[in-house]
């Protein structure tokens, strides 16, 4: 049983010291399962892989992916569906409580005193900022590995290609049955998968 | 400001809650919340800030829930703490919509598609059937630079939002710069979150202060 709490205490401490979500996180979570020997570098290796190809956070995929595999490994006796979904339950609500009461607790706070200047200030000076932090968000991934993971030219501009029309789907409205519609963003990375698989997967 | 007010009486803040809970709390349903941000965590690739634009369209575009520049504050919130982006921004979102039980249902309905995939995967699959995949690679060849370009069209219209201007325009190229250099302290978003409320505040403390003492 001992390896479920500290499946959980690991987790609680991702989740507190985590800053920056995703791939900031991942060394932290790293060191904090491989360590204790709970999966394999190689594994691990894997976890990160599969959570770039199923949606969602991979601080959620990988506490959910390891929550499963641990008790297993650690302790045979607790290999099985059951125990595998007790580890995942609890690793994934370890790592979002901390930082759901934070949010929660400092929100609260805020609008209390949301008709206060000094918070009204803050919050002005904040939203400049906010607008840096999302186009360095874009500008980080604009990488090799989203855009060219083979080093292949061709591919190199149809992903580009592909990122541009994206871009104009999602920014800008269209003309359809004389009124004037923005296209979904769900839609966009449908339409951008399906392309995927036409272009590189046939 | 024509309400000069720091912290507030008791009931004055008692009666602004009251007044903001009533202005958020009529339209929407937690089904509606919790099936919009289902979505939403079902569609998030690439970590929290790819959910912005879905977030964008769905809440403050189709459902009118919060307004562009209050979801720009949120995100300087969800941003400033530590923990999962994702999770962090659905719970800020959640809460100003619904309040407590609505940041509840609207992290569970982030996190739970990414967790029945996860555990489907771990029962029923090994990694090398999803990692050496042709099909599910090639959808997300193209998926990735799509999720760039979703990333792009929420600097736009936060920019729009957030209302630049001369004396202000300039922040955000240089924080982008400085974050992207991927150098260390310097380049910790947290700096510039600190930084830009520091900022701010300074900015209305400092003239607050001299009409005073003028007075």
């Amino acid at each position: 049983m001992t390896i479920y709490w500290k499946l959980i205490w690991a987790y609680i401490k991702i989740g507190i010291f985590g800053f920056g979500g995703g791939y900031a996180m991942l060394s932290l979570v790293e060191k904090s399962v491989v360590g204790p020997g709970w999966i394999s570098e190689t594994m691990f290796t894997d976890i990160v892989a599969i959570s770039q190809m199923t949606p969602g956070p991979i601080g959620i995929n990988s506490a959910t992916y390891i929550g499963y595999v641990a008790p297993g490994s650690v302790n045979p006796e607790l290999t099985g569906i059951g125990w595998g979904i007790m580890g995942s339950l609890l690793a994934t609500l370890a790592v979002v409580i901390p930082s759901f009461i934070l949010v929660l607790y400092s929100s609260h706070f805020i609008r209390r005193h949301s008709e206060s200047g000094a918070i009204k200030a803050i919050f002005s000076g904040l939203r400049p900022v906010v607008v840096g932090l999302i186009a360095s968000a874009a500008i980080m991934l604009m990488n090799a590995a989203n855009f060219n993971p083979n080093g292949i030219s061709w591919q190199l501009w149809t992903n580009i290609v592909i990122c541009a029309i994206a871009f104009c789907l999602v920014y800008f409205k269209f003309p359809w049955r004389g009124k004037k519609i923005n296209i979904h963003p769900i839609m966009v990375i449908v339409m951008a998968g399906i392309a995927g698989y036409l272009i590189y997967g046939l | 400001m024509s309400r000069p007010l720091r912290g507030g009486t008791f009931f004055q803040t008692m009666k602004i809650e009251k007044e903001q809970n009533t202005v958020n709390q009529p339209e929407g349903s937690y089904w509606e919340l919790f099936s919009c941000f289902f979505k939403i965590g079902l569609f998030t690739f690439g970590g929290g800030w790819a959910m912005i634009s879905i977030i964008e369209r769905e809440i403050v575009d189709k459902h009118h829930w919060i307004e562009r520049d209050d979801f720009l504050d949120l995100l300087a919130i969800a941003q400033s703490l530590p923990g999962i982006l994702a999770v962090n921004i659905a719970t800020a979102v959640g809460d100003k919509i619904k309040g407590g039980k609505g940041s509840m249902i609207s992290a569970a309905g982030t996190i739970l598609p990414s967790f029945l995939i996860i555990l489907f995967i771990a029962i029923f699959l090994t990694p090398d059937m999803i990692k050496n995949n042709r099909v599910i690679s090639s959808i997300f060849m193209g998926i990735r630079p799509a999720v760039v370009a979703l990333i792009i069209a929420p600097v736009i219209t936060s920019a729009k939002a957030a209302k630049l201007k001369w004396k202000t325009v300039w922040i955000p190229f240089i924080v982008a710069l400085l974050i992207s250099l991927d150098m260390g302290t310097v380049s910790n978003p947290i700096l510039y979150i600190v930084l830009g409320g520091l900022g701010g505040f300074l900015m209305w403390w400092l003239p607050s202060r001299k009409r005073k003492s003028n007075q």
